[in-house]
């Protein structure tokens, strides 16, 4: 794709309101495609599939586990799943169904989880999920994407119902700067270079590639020259681009609203370990749950806003 | 395969499924007798009176689903598989080791008919459903039939699947409790009692009837049964007795997760002429 220095960001929608209009595009295409839901269609915007495809939306009721098992057997007979819930919801109640009815078997299921990390704000760290990626990257046969606005979480939805195979796509609450134009291709396993730069590469994903992007300019007033790439597939994850970040600009850091001990950091530490060794610093939420206050308060209390990944992009490059 | 209405040819296969069960456990050196006994007749009915399919075409589209949600009583479901023709019997007494296509407990991996994967208790009813609502949602004649423990019954994903299907009305669900009262640490009655059980169904506004589960000409008329129900998905209540056929072994614990030695498999080789 196409590389600028300077982004204008422009507020979009939502990467879950995203998701709700891509299935529902996804529904005019292709009749096997169905949603399911567990009493939070309204927030998941499932409900725009569940008014256009009444008879293809199932409402499954308070019942996560219950609704990742029917969602199974659905796509054992040929379905295309959506499984939508908050992330923490689908994810940690979910998991047992999710291993041994979706990955294990291998089955063509698709789960969405919506609210994810800490940026949903007032309803507290109940809600919060911030292990969600560490569990859906643990389960072998699981694709993971985690798009960061709303043009790439449309095309990763699209992607995900081509792709044969259990998927979970994380998306969030609030609103997201718009990164992308609407040429801009996105495929699993790949991933989005968004600046060129010399002196460091960071890595982020979801909401947290807008302020890199944020941080990549302030650090650009500063003489540094910093590459920022959107992984937006967590898994499989692209080696070749961390390799490429590693051998070219000597230093990473790793962005994300997740928990750093076992989300994207963790597994692109592991690539550059293998490969080509460099200093890594990792910005994400620590060994912690979080707590009620506005999204904005709480991503700057715990340290996941352009000046923390600035910060952390300082530190890397003096230990170069 | 031939399949038979004949009350007397489901008992001969019955039988035949038992000696197989027990000779490959044995061999095996572990695995589960108890449970695997027990739900003979109700797989032996479905599979060669019941149930719609075809082990020529596995993947035929019309086809009813069969789902062992107890998983861990495999053995009676790969030795009717075995005996429709949908895998090799010859390969029986490779359960559970290195290799066979007879895993632990059932694995699509290894056999591409099995509709589900299944041994983690709780889990098979909501897959049962999925594959009855897709049946549903292409006008496909298709229905589910889901093997239930007693002891597993007890997890409380089964209640919230019991509770969708009352509420969705998925009339072409079949629910079979293998009711032998016993499960790992002893009796159900002294862990966690179920009773009452049918009324349990009913509140959930299911269809729910009660039989003996070793009773064929019972079994083929409840499947009829639930058949002929619209409306509600249905639950068949199955008394059955654990360890069925092999005399030390009905009602025994002991046999639930135990494999017999090579004399008890012959003892109840006897037993089973």
């Amino acid at each position: 794709m196409e590389t600028k220095t300077k982004f204008e960001l422009k507020m979009g929608v939502a990467t879950r309101e995203a998701f709700g209009q891509a299935l529902v595009d996804l529904g005019r295409k292709d009749k096997n495609v169905v949603a399911l839901d567990a009493d939070l269609a309204k927030s998941t915007y499932t409900n725009l599939f569940a008014k256009e495809f009444p008879d293809r939306f199932i409402e499954c009721g308070i019942a996560e586990a219950d609704m990742i098992g029917i969602g199974a057997g659905l796509a054992s007979s040929g379905k295309i799943p959506f499984a939508a819930s908050f992330s923490v919801f689908a994810m940690n109640k979910g998991f047992e169904q999710l291993r041994v009815c979706a990955a294990f078997p291998n089955v063509n299921l698709k789960v969405v989880g919506t609210h994810s990390g800490i940026s949903i704000g007032e309803d507290g760290p109940s809600q919060m999920s911030i292990e969600d990626l560490g569990l859906a990257c643990s389960l072998p046969n699981f694709t993971v994407l985690s798009p960061a606005d709303e043009i790439s979480t449309r095309v990763l939805v699209h992607a995900a119902a081509a792709h044969v195979g259990p998927v979970f796509i994380r998306t969030g609450r609030p609103k997201t700067p718009i990164i992308y134009t609407g040429e801009a291709k996105f495929a699993i396993g790949g991933s989005a270079q968004l600046t060129d730069g010399h002196d460091l590469t960071i890595i982020a994903t979801g909401l947290l590639v807008a302020e890199a992007l944020r941080a990549q300019e302030s650090l650009e007033n500063e003489g540094l020259s910093a590459r920022v790439i959107d992984m937006y597939s967590i898994k499989p994850l692209d080696r070749a681009a961390i390799i490429r970040a590693a051998q070219e600009t000597r230093a990473i850091v790793v962005a994300e609203e997740h928990l750093v001990a076992s989300g994207l950091g963790v597994r692109v530490a592991q690539v550059v370990a293998e490969t080509a060794p460099v200093p890594m610093e990792f910005v994400g939420i620590q060994d912690t749950y979080a707590e009620s206050g506005t999204p904005d308060e709480l991503m700057r209390k715990y340290g996941l806003v352009a000046t923390d990944i600035a910060a952390a992009a300082r530190r890397v490059i003096a230990r170069k | 395969m031939k399949k038979t209405s004949n009350v007397e040819e489901l008992q001969a296969i019955s039988k035949q499924v038992r000696r197989e069960i027990v000779e490959m456990i044995t061999h095996a050196g572990s695995g589960h007798p108890g449970g695997s006994l027990s739900a003979v007749e109700i797989v032996v009915t479905l599979f060669f009176d019941a149930m719609r399919h075809d082990p020529a075409n596995p993947q035929w589209p019309d086809r009813d689903r069969f789902i062992l949600s107890k998983g861990h009583a495999a053995p009676v479901l790969y030795s009717v598989m075995a005996e429709c023709g949908y895998t090799p019997k010859d390969q029986l007494n490779t359960l559970r080791k290195l290799g066979s296509i007879y895993q632990g407990h059932p694995d699509r991996r290894f056999i591409p008919a099995l509709e589900a994967s299944t041994g983690s208790l709780g889990e098979g009813l909501s897959l049962g459903i999925g594959m009855a609502l897709a049946a549903k949602l292409d006008s496909r004649p298709s229905r589910s039939y889901v093997v239930l423990g007693d002891g597993e019954i007890q997890e409380g994903q089964i209640w919230e699947a019991a509770m969708f299907g009352g509420d969705k009305k998925v009339d072409n669900l079949v629910a079979i409790v293998d009711y032998n009262r016993i499960q790992l640490d002893g009796f159900v009655n002294d862990i966690m009692p179920l009773e009452p059980l049918a009324d349990k169904w009913r509140a959930f506004n299911w269809h729910a009837l009660e039989l003996n589960g070793h009773d064929i000409p019972a079994l083929q008329a409840a499947f009829a049964e639930a058949e002929r129900t619209k409306g509600k998905p249905t639950a068949i209540i199955a008394h059955t007795i654990k360890g069925k056929g092999v005399s030390f072994m009905e009602n025994n614990p002991k046999f639930h997760g135990v494999a017999p030695t090579e004399q008890e498999m012959e003892k109840a080789l006897v037993e089973l002429r």
